[in-house]
């Protein structure tokens, strides 16, 4: 029983994490049907970001929000430079844009912090809880907390804001949405802001866990993407219910069946859940523009 | 007499294949070349696959890891000839192509971007974590293919560089013949259709799924053929030949290039192939220009850097 | 189509000239700089380029100045032995430093003894000089070395039965391999065996399982990166009372630092002098040579020194002896020389190699080291 419990809180852990990233993903997608492969690195940058900026000298939290509006800055910038020009491209061109934005940043990021792993310390310090026999570390309650709150907010945002419509409707069809007098550049800019943003703050919750260096975003983004197909892209209860359940798969399969093989389990879960249904678990069917 | 484009392209590769040779300073420009030959091979297919038939896969590199261990074990333990454990890498390939793209071509898009990703990692997966079979992430020494010591045999002696330039050459020549002919063919014409719109091709009569198969067997053919010669070059293999990384490459090079072209994904593999070559003095910014080149040309010559450039060439002459 | 054919034959050219410079001795090496092994070949390359700085800054070997060639493979095997080909047949050099991982190593191997250049590999699998190929040596111990090691200190301390917990990764793979190997004859039984993916965020799964296991007495952990040190605070996390092992993959003050100096507490693992440069006692062989090589790299490169900086010190270190030993700059010579090394006493341990021993180091090259209050100590 306690060791079924430590699982479920390991698989939630982790699968905070990867919903965080989902989240950011959702954002971008549902802004300009793009998919970010750079998510990622934003989650990356936050992290290590708020380790160069404390090791400075300031106090954490003042740190962390210095990550978080240079990552979103860095967000809208990614758009004006790079997704807008591409408007139009097919998804090929624009997956290899948003991945050549990542090694770019991911470059960059190697010359301008370090190649070291690096670490800051948990918010409110490393003793662990005790629940039911099985244990875990209050930062894993603060990563679960943030995606439950991002979750929350961006449910909140689109459904019932006048601007998280304006969002939906640029993403249904960006010219009747242009027609009905919605902005759409400042739409996209808005998104890529919120999503940066997001990855960033991902990236300072989940630091304490899991390290972070100038080359994690790869395998978040990754993880991330998946997550957020096996939910159905695009949409916030997909990328958090996507992200929790492939933690909890992947940490059921390390428990029961096999570590080694643990990856593997998540992703013929999420083959075969795309088999039977196409758009993911919560995907909205989309209609092909002939 | 005019040429066809079919005839000129080859001509042209021929002749870069031939002649460029005769500028080589040393026996490293030998092995760059080769590399190239056997990326573009990889490559030939994505063209098919994205250039003509328009889908996204971002798992071809697992392709490319069944080659290349199909030679690493199949001399070992069942006995096969190395030309041999191609043609079964190959077939296994085909197969795997076949039952994995049934389910996964309906998906579209990131959909299909998804599950194809999920392929490649598998088979990763599988190569890097069963060592009693692949000796596990630590990679497996290659057999020797035996070719140039059957021409030594025959009195062509060739440096074991200049041989795999050559043989990896003809290899590419055979490939980019192959592909040509299949453009002009009606299978050819059709996938061109699938490509402008699915929904019109599947209204003019195309059974667009058998299509879309198709074309994913023939491009994980070439990318296993790719991966065979690759190990066998190298005459060891990793499991990063399947990673991730590679199947990016793959797509980046034939995209970059110019997917739509068999010269322009060629050209494109050249250049990526070249890239941290001519970049080793700046090294620390290697990847920094990578990423920068990789979102210019797609922002900017959306069609690839070749047919781009050559339209601007064109374009002026007018 | 001309511009392509001219574009090819100019970029060809270019690649000619950037290399056409002239020194008197010139070494070659590839190395992970970057990638997903970059904290083994980022400090390599830094203690490369700073070995050689220092050396001609003293007048080189014999007179002669020294260049050294320095790739970066990313870690890719196919790169490494492009880069191999490009040292041997294009640069020209001497000698070969490199291959930071098994997989670059095995591929850079048949290029350097096709061309009859010594290479000196950086990377911990056995296979690379089991069995000895004439131009191939490597510095650092083999992963089996640090199972013996370890294995020997369980046996001292009584233990029959410990858990493995190991990372997927080449280094992780390659040593959980050899530790199943050895085990047995130290009369030790293997009851829990683990896996996790370096990127991993939590390992708390595998180790109940561990802490589960029937009878167990000890956790031993293969593994390098930051996987280590989340194993390490996960097991603090589970309250796991049995004594942790870590492997000389993670031999550095990072480590300490990342898991906490808390949950680091009472871990073990097989060191070398390097990480104890400033308490090893004043007549310790190693003494004058780690001190040397901690300040400096320290000095340089602002970060604490790692066993794997030190690896790429004794190359270089093995390297320049053999070649003033030889007096000669001829690989063959080179060759020769190193293959004649003796009682060289590197960073890592005193090298003697000899026709049968192309690494030349013993157990006794590795310490047991125990972390208490933060820091390493040696356990008696």
């Amino acid at each position: 029983m306690s060791e079924l419990m430590q699982f479920l809180l390991s698989g939630a852990t982790v699968g905070a994490v990867y919903a965080l990233v989902a989240l950011g993903f959702t954002i971008i997608y549902n802004a300009s049907d793009v998919v970010n492969f750079a998510q990622g690195e934003f989650v990356m940058l936050g992290g290590m970001t708020t380790v160069f900026a404390h090791a400075a000298g300031l106090p954490l939290p003042l740190a962390a929000l210095v990550a978080v509006v240079a990552t979103s800055a860095l967000g809208v910038a990614l758009n004006k430079l790079a997704i807008e020009p591409a408007r139009g491209a097919p998804v090929v061109s624009l997956i290899i844009i948003t991945i050549g934005a990542s090694i770019f940043i991911r470059g960059a990021a190697q010359l301008v912090f370090d190649k070291q792993i690096h670490r800051f310390p948990a918010f409110t310090g490393d003793d662990p809880l005790h629940i039911l026999g099985a244990t875990i570390l209050p930062q894993s309650l603060w990563v679960i907390g943030g995606a439950l709150v991002v979750f929350v907010a961006l449910w909140l945002f689109f459904t019932r804001t006048l601007t998280g419509r304006a969002v939906l409707a640029t993403s249904n069809n960006r010219l009747a949405a242009q027609l009905v007098g919605i902005n759409t550049n400042w739409v996209m800019t808005l998104s890529f802001a919120l999503s940066a943003g997001i990855g960033a703050l991902a990236g300072v919750l989940v630091t304490p866990i899991t390290m972070t260096s100038y080359d994690v975003g790869i395998a978040l983004a990754l993880k991330g993407f998946a997550a957020a197909m096996l939910g159905g892209m695009g949409n916030p209860k997909g990328a958090l219910v996507g992200g929790i359940l492939l933690g909890l798969l992947e940490s059921l399969t390390a428990g029961y069946l096999s570590s080694t093989y643990k990856d593997a389990a998540a992703f013929i879960v999420i083959l075969g859940v795309l088999f039977f249904m196409p758009q993911g678990l919560f995907g909205r069917k989309s209609t092909d523009r002939v | 007499m005019k040429l066809t484009p079919k005839t000129a392209t080859l001509l042209v590769l021929a002749a870069l294949i031939a002649l460029t040779p005769l500028f080589f300073p040393s026996g490293y420009y030998y092995r760059v070349g080769a590399l190239i030959f056997v990326n573009g091979l990889s490559v030939l297919g994505i063209v098919i696959l994205t250039g003509y038939a328009g889908q996204v896969s971002l798992g071809h590199a697992g392709f490319a890891g069944i080659g290349a261990y199909a030679c690493a074990l199949a001399p070992v333990h069942l006995g096969l000839h190395p030309a041999l454990a191609i043609v079964l890498g190959a077939v296994i390939s085909a197969i795997m192509a076949w039952l994995v793209g049934r389910p996964i071509l309906r998906l579209k898009g990131y959909y299909l971007g998804v599950a194809s990703l999920g392929f490649g990692i598998l088979v990763s997966m599988v190569l890097s974590n069963e060592r009693w079979l692949t000796k596990g992430p630590d990679g497996i020494e290659v057999p020797d293919l035996g070719l140039r010591d059957l021409l030594k045999d025959m009195g062509l002696k060739l440096a074991n560089g200049e041989f795999w330039y050559f043989f990896s050459g003809i290899c590419l020549l055979i490939g980019a013949w192959l592909v040509l002919n299949l453009y002009n063919s009606p299978t050819g014409r059709a996938l061109r259709a699938l490509h402008g719109s699915e929904i019109a091709a599947r209204t003019v009569g195309v059974d667009v799924a058998k299509l879309k198969l198709q074309a994913f067997v023939i491009s994980a053919v070439y990318a296993s053929v790719a991966g065979s010669l690759l190990a066998l070059m190298n005459k060891f293999v990793t499991p990063d030949v399947a990673g991730f990384m590679h199947s990016i490459e793959m797509v980046t090079m034939a995209v970059l290039g110019g997917a739509g072209s068999v010269l322009g994904a060629i050209f494109g593999a050249g250049i990526l192939t070249l890239l941290p070559q001519v970049l080793t003095v700046f090294a620390e910014y290697e990847q920094l220009m990578l990423g920068a080149v990789m979102m210019l040309v797609m922002i900017f010559m959306r069609d690839g850097l070749l047919p781009s450039v050559l339209r601007k060439i064109r374009g002026r002459g007018e | 189509m001309k511009t392509l054919t001219t574009t090819a034959l100019g970029t060809l050219m270019a690649l000619g000239l950037a290399t056409a410079a002239m020194a008197d001795i010139k070494i070659g090496a590839t190395v992970s700089a970057t990638g997903p092994a970059s904290f083994l070949g980022d400090p390599e390359a830094k203690t490369l380029e700073m070995l050689v700085e220092e050396l001609n800054a003293a007048g080189g070997i014999n007179g002669e100045k020294v260049e050294l060639v320095l790739y970066d493979d990313g870690g890719d095997p196919n790169k490494a032995r492009t880069f191999a080909t490009r040292l041997v047949e294009d640069d020209e050099v001497v000698a070969i430093i490199g291959g930071s991982t098994t997989g670059t190593t095995m591929s850079i191997i048949s290029v350097a003894e096709d061309a009859e250049v010594p290479f000196i590999s950086l990377a911990g699998a056995v296979e690379i000089i089991e069995p000895v190929k004439p131009f191939t040596f490597k510095t650092p111990h083999t992963d089996r070395m640090a199972c013996e090691k370890i294995f020997e200190d369980m046996q001292k301390r009584g233990f029959t039965k410990v858990g493995m917990i190991s990372g997927t990764d080449g280094f992780g793979a390659s040593m959980q391999a050899q530790c199943k190997s050895v085990v047995g004859n130290y009369g030790i039984e293997i009851v829990a065996d683990e896996t996790y993916d370096p990127k991993d965020a939590d390992m708390t799964a595998q180790l109940t399982n561990i802490k589960g296991a029937d009878g167990i007495q000890a956790v031993l952990n293969p593994g390098f990166g930051q996987g280590p040190s989340i194993v390490t605070r996960n097991y603090k996390q589970l309250a796991i009372d049995l004594p942790l092992y870590q492997s000389h993959g993670v031999a550095s003050d990072g480590f300490i630092e990342l898991a906490g100096a808390d949950a680091a507490e009472g871990v073990r693992l097989p060191g070398t002098a390097l990480l104890i440069a400033d308490i090893l006692p004043e007549d310790d062989a190693q003494k004058p040579v780690v001190t040397a090589y901690k300040a400096a790299f320290e000095a340089k490169t602002g970060t604490p020194v790692g066993t794997f900086g030190g690896y790429a010190h004794d190359a270089f270190l093995i390297l320049k002896d053999a070649i003033t030993r030889a007096g000669s700059a001829e690989p063959a010579a080179i060759r020769d020389a190193i293959e004649a090394t003796s009682g060289l006493v590197g960073t890592t341990g005193v090298y003697t190699m000899s026709p049968e021993n192309h690494l030349g180091l013993d157990l006794s090259a590795f310490r047991m080291l125990e972390i208490k209050g933060g820091k390493w100590t040696i356990v008696e």
